[in-house]
């Protein structure tokens, strides 16, 4: 939280006081660029920046760097995704520095889903250096205007630096400390991962209440919107660190199948409206699986529309 | 003593021979591997980790677990292997000395380290070494010796 001149949508809003919205962008596997402003297109003037995923659940996508070069061309902030898996610390500042000179203003530093969990099981994967590492290193890149090399760069980047913590998954006293590090290595910003335990999502805010980290740090919470009883299923048996409580399988199990994409909204709204309550939490981050259509739904059931408007996409 | 001048210089000794370095190394991959299950990264944090060796973590981490520890405390890459993580925590609370050391932040892994004595480098200096830009010391923190 620098008292920096925002050049991030994002930055500005946040420092505004405004409770922002971020969605993650269902992503692409065209050539055709046409196919990401597609995409983007349910999410425009709905969200305030859109997340670009680095190569999501470890399968290859189109480039973070690509997809958010073309929101910006359709007047949607980005934020980019970066993450410490497939690349080494050389190229991880190479896509930096490029991100930052084609107009990317927010970027959000994370280890990765492991390549076994990916189609690409029997790759080598690279953790060269791990996120607090890299979160440090997009600082040290803005801040001192040099590589991690110490080298000196021309023009040093300019963006919003931003990471994730997950509230949700052991060892959960150690969390909100973990916090702590991260913003000590930079972070200006957090996305948490998927929230439907509003208990362990209080306890985590309240601790990095006590710790003080709360006027260090802007926290999204993640929300998640259920399209059916099975992709809730899925949610908590195949991705790891998500925790689903059974009664939200419940809830959707005892709802009819044409009445499950109604259902899951519902549910999305209801935590929206807890975690807005929870003090220290900013706004949120939006997250489906094939069910992209709902997000304008949650944010507008909300009330958290009309969003501001854009004005000076990746300008200096 | 008067009169006399102190000769502070560090005493000149000769390098360790290749024998004891390559003795060292031995004992040091055999009693750490048996005890820590240690990856002989050449630069060991063990003390800042509870006494569970980071480069056990299939992700390399050394500043924390990533998101995916499962609910039951283990590994989302290896199910059956508690987090490293969760071990590091849990261990840091049971040390008498060094136990907030898991809240520093360790500074990237020199690869060039791997397989070597992480006793000699420290002896050395040598695990204390970080590339230049890196600011990561904490206030309060002694100045690396390197």
């Amino acid at each position: 939280m620098t008292d920096r001149d925002p050049s991030s949508h994002l930055h500005r809003l946040l420092l505004a006081g405004e409770f922002v919205v971020t969605a993650e962008m269902q992503t692409s596997d065209s050539a055709d660029p046409t196919h990401v402003t597609e995409l983007a297109e349910t999410l425009r003037g709905r969200v305030d920046a859109v997340n670009c995923t680095d190569n999501s659940a470890a399968h290859a996508h189109i480039a973070p760097m690509a997809a958010a070069r073309l929101l910006l061309d359709q007047g949607v902030e980005p934020l980019m995704q970066l993450v410490c898996r497939d690349r080494n610390r050389l190229a991880l500042q190479a896509d930096l520095l490029g991100a930052a000179a084609l107009g990317v203003r927010n970027v959000v530093c994370m280890t990765g889903d492991d390549v076994s969990t990916g189609d690409h099981p029997e790759t080598k994967p690279i953790y060269d250096i791990d996120s607090v590492h890299l979160i440090r290193m997009a600082r040290i890149m803005r801040d001192e205007g040099t590589y991690l090399s110490g080298r000196q760069l021309t023009d040093a980047p300019d963006y919003l630096i931003g990471a994730v913590e997950n509230p949700f998954a052991p060892p959960l006293e150690f969390r909100p400390m973990r916090l702590g590090t991260k913003i000590e290595a930079g972070a200006e910003f957090i996305q948490t991962q998927i929230c439907f335990n509003l208990e362990k999502m209080r306890l985590f805010m309240a601790r990095c209440g006590e710790l003080g980290l709360l006027d260090h740090v802007w926290v999204l919470a993640g929300v998640f919107v259920p399209n059916s009883a099975a992709g809730a299923r899925y949610l908590r048996d195949q991705v790891p660190g998500v925790d689903v409580p059974d009664h939200v399988i419940e809830r959707m199990e005892a709802t009819p199948r044409e009445d499950q994409k109604a259902e899951g909204v519902a549910i999305a709204l209801e935590i929206v409206e807890a975690v807005r309550q929870i003090p220290g939490v900013s706004g949120i981050h939006l997250m489906t699986i094939n069910h992209e259509e709902a997000i304008p739904r949650v944010v507008e059931g909300a009330g958290l529309l009309p969003r501001p408007p854009v004005s000076a996409l990746g300008g200096a | 003593m008067e009169g006399t001048t102190l000769d502070r210089r560090p005493p000149q000794t000769a390098p360790p021979s290749k024998g004891f370095r390559r003795a060292l190394l031995l004992v040091e991959r055999v009693t750490k591997e048996a005890v820590w299950d240690c990856r002989m990264c050449g630069q060991c944090i063990l003390h800042s980790t509870g006494l569970s060796c980071p480069m056990r973590c299939p992700k390399n981490l050394r500043n924390g677990p990533c998101g995916g520890t499962l609910q039951n405390g283990n590994c989302e890459v290896v199910p059956e292997m508690k987090c490293v993580w969760v071990s590091a925590w849990e261990g840091s609370r049971r040390m008498p000395l060094w136990r907030d050391h898991i809240l520093h932040v360790e500074p990237p892994v020199d690869w060039r380290l791997q397989g070597t004595s992480s006793w000699e480098n420290l002896v050395t200096g040598r695990d204390r070494h970080v590339p230049s830009g890196w600011t990561g010391q904490r206030p309060g923190d002694p100045e690396p010796r390197a």
